[in-house]
């Protein structure tokens, strides 16, 4: 890999520090991006995604850590000598001016040829879908139409880094898939190095290379969606990626001849023979002996026989049915793709591979291992 | 609105009359009395009808009154001119000094600062006189009493609290992201405040000024004590149309008349400027 194009060495974000409360939003926050790599924040609301881009932008101050960029370290500095674009979520159009002065002013400090500046305008303009707006002012337009040209003016700059605080949040559903392909289209073939804040996973995952996902102002895993999914670092990535979320079931790993068994509240008990599980993995979670045992919810087989459990609800979402079952004291998801009949409270069986188990050490919540390999 | 009954609409023009007739009458009333002479103004019955005269406002403008005691020399065009010094003089001093200081207070937080902006708001609570006192032995010995300079500055008194509060209301409605937005795109702090800041909150600013503009241009106890003669403004110069002879009532009409021309004329032209700005510039989002 060649350089990073963006460092963050263990930053800090203190809010208030000699206040009666001061508020720890960031806590020793690592990271690299290599050039032309899309990066995602990915976390739920207050966890440091955003305190950390406007740390990187430069409107907040670190409190420690370093920050660079192309091999400059920009921590200190000015955001204006930064050399970064922003898209904010409050869309921040400046209100007398219309939207093509808005998007054409990031380009102003840049002494582009007129003719060029306008090239540029009307092509960013027309992948997103503002080009009829661009004579109108900021206060006319929908909160979706000031996202975008938002995002319009933070696109058409040239940057070594693009910032983008939740840039589709207020756009609907059909336009945002729509513009999610053409943004990364957009991005890929200007080789763009990115940052985008997001809450939402189909977004993280359809428009970033990696995803940081972050929480409590800590990074808990920065990696790529499939490796988020197949190997997430620890408990809170297990449950936080993946839509239904992964099951967790607390348990007791407990040798069983030369096999194992996880026994689970209520006395239930998942049990592998030898040949089953691996016999590194049957070591590592013997080892830790309370566990968490986390399986995704389409991991689960619906049948007649394997472990009882009974059906609490159905639903048939148009393409695949959620089926919610109380197993082991607890409420477990089933995602089936065919459709299933079952009604409340009848008996079904579940059966769960051990390649399928995700086990995390019940006390640090870190991943003991996925599947047939270790964490 | 268009659904309303005639008799609504009747009420509605009659209560506009009567707001329109009680604050409107007094400055009717001296517009007229500005034209007549004082025995037209005292006779008794009150008349409506008049043989309208310019001589009070040609004692005024030429600075000689004749009574009937004799002439005497009034100053009313210098005090006018000192009102206008005094005034825009204060109110420029006060943009220069408060706006800054307005949007330091509306974007950062340091310390005792919210302790500072009040500290400068209580300038509004103490009664003049009190203050009065002190200052004028302070501005004695200083070689202030009596100058300008030290009448601005005085006035500040009146215009800095009021500037730096309506000023940063302003400041704190417009959202940072938009100055941060510019400040990315390879701008300085001083240029995003001047580029920015300041022409999205000119509205507020030219009304928060205009309102300073008028508290300062009615002033009187502090002129009163801190000037004389010659710098002394209007509001403390009619205090010369009490004479020996009696009070000349179509001369103070007609000065009153003189010094609120100018306030008038600049809440008119704000007030058109105020509306374009709000209509064209209302932050949103």
């Amino acid at each position: 890999m060649s350089a990073a194009a963006l460092v963050l060495d263990r930053i800090d974000k203190v809010y208030n520090p000699e206040g009666a409360r001061p508020v720890h939003a960031v806590r020793a926050m690592s990271l690299e991006l290599a050039p032309g790599e899309i990066g995602a924040l990915l976390g739920s609301s207050g966890c440091g995604k955003t305190s950390t881009l406007r740390m990187i932008a430069g409107f907040e101050a670190v409190t420690g850590g370093a920050i660079a960029l192309t091999g400059r370290a920009i921590h200190a500095e000015p955001p204006a000598r930064r050399n970064v674009a922003m898209a904010f979520e409050g869309y921040s159009l400046y209100p007398p001016l219309s939207v093509r002065d808005n998007i054409a002013f990031a380009l102003k400090s840049r002494r582009l040829d007129p003719a060029e500046a306008a090239r540029r305008i009307a092509e960013i303009a027309e992948l997103l879908e503002i080009d009829d707006l661009l004579g109108r002012r900021p206060s006319s337009l929908s909160g979706g139409q000031q996202q975008r040209a938002g995002l319009a003016r933070a696109l058409v700059r040239d940057a070594d880094l693009y910032l983008l605080d939740e840039p589709m949040g207020q756009l609907e559903p059909r336009l945002r898939a729509v513009l999610r392909g053409r943004l990364k289209h957009y991005i890929k073939t200007r080789g763009l190095t990115v940052i985008l804040v997001t809450h939402d996973q189909t977004e993280a995952n359809a428009l970033a290379d990696r995803i940081a996902v972050m929480e409590d102002g800590a990074l808990q895993q920065f990696a790529s969606p499939a490796t988020l999914r197949d190997r997430p670092a620890n408990r809170f990535v297990g449950a936080f990626i993946g839509e239904p979320p992964m099951n967790l079931l607390p348990a007791e790993a407990r040798a069983d001849g030369a096999g194992i068994g996880f026994v689970l509240p209520g006395g239930a008990r998942l049990a592998y023979g030898p040949g089953e599980m691996a016999s590194q993995v049957r070591e590592a979670a013997l080892a830790c002996g309370a566990v968490i045992v986390g399986v995704r919810p389409h991991a689960i087989r619906l049948s007649g026989t394997g472990l009882p459990a009974r059906v609490a609800a159905n639903q048939w979402i148009g393409d695949q049915s959620h089926v919610a079952v109380s197993f082991a004291d607890r409420a477990v998801v089933v995602v089936e793709h065919e459709r299933v009949t079952a009604r409340s409270g009848d008996a079904v069986g579940l059966s769960i591979d051990a390649g399928d188990l995700h086990v995390f050490d019940a006390g640090n919540g870190a991943a003991v291992s996925h599947g047939e390999v270790l964490a | 609105m268009d659904h309303q009954s005639t008799l609504e609409r009747v009420v509605r023009g009659v209560l506009i009359a009567l707001v329109l007739l009680f604050f409107m009458f007094p400055i009717v009333w001296i517009l007229m009395m500005s034209f007549q002479t004082n025995e037209q103004i005292l006779r008794i019955p009150p008349s409506l009808a008049f043989e309208p005269t310019l001589e009070n406002y040609q004692a005024l403008i030429t600075g000689r009154l004749e009574t009937q005691a004799g002439t005497l020399d009034i100053r009313f065009m210098s005090n006018l001119w000192n009102s206008l010094v005094l005034s825009v003089c204060s109110v420029a001093l006060a943009l220069v000094l408060g706006v800054p200081a307005a949007y330091a207070f509306a974007r950062f937080r340091f310390r005792l600062g919210e302790d500072i902006a009040f500290t400068l708001l209580s300038f509004r609570f103490a009664p003049p006189l009190l203050v009065l006192l002190p200052l004028t032995l302070y501005f004695q010995e200083l070689g202030l009493a009596d100058t300008y300079i030290g009448l601005i500055w005085v006035y500040q008194l009146i215009c800095l609290p009021l500037i730096l509060w309506i000023v940063r209301g302003y400041f704190e409605d417009v959202s940072p992201d938009i100055e941060h937005a510019y400040r990315t795109a390879g701008h300085g702090w001083l240029t995003t405040f001047r580029r920015i800041s300041i022409p999205l909150t000119a509205p507020g600013i030219a009304a928060a000024g205009l309102l300073a503009f008028i508290f300062a241009w009615n002033n009187f106890i502090f002129a009163l004590v801190l000037a004389s003669a010659d710098k002394q403004p209007v509001t403390v110069g009619a205090l010369a149309f009490v004479t020996a002879s009696g009070i000349q009532y179509g001369q103070i009409a007609a000065a009153i008349v003189l010094s609120i021309t100018p306030t008038l004329a600049l809440a008119l032209y704000a007030q058109r400027y105020l509306v374009e700005g709000l209509s064209l510039g209302a932050v949103k989002g």
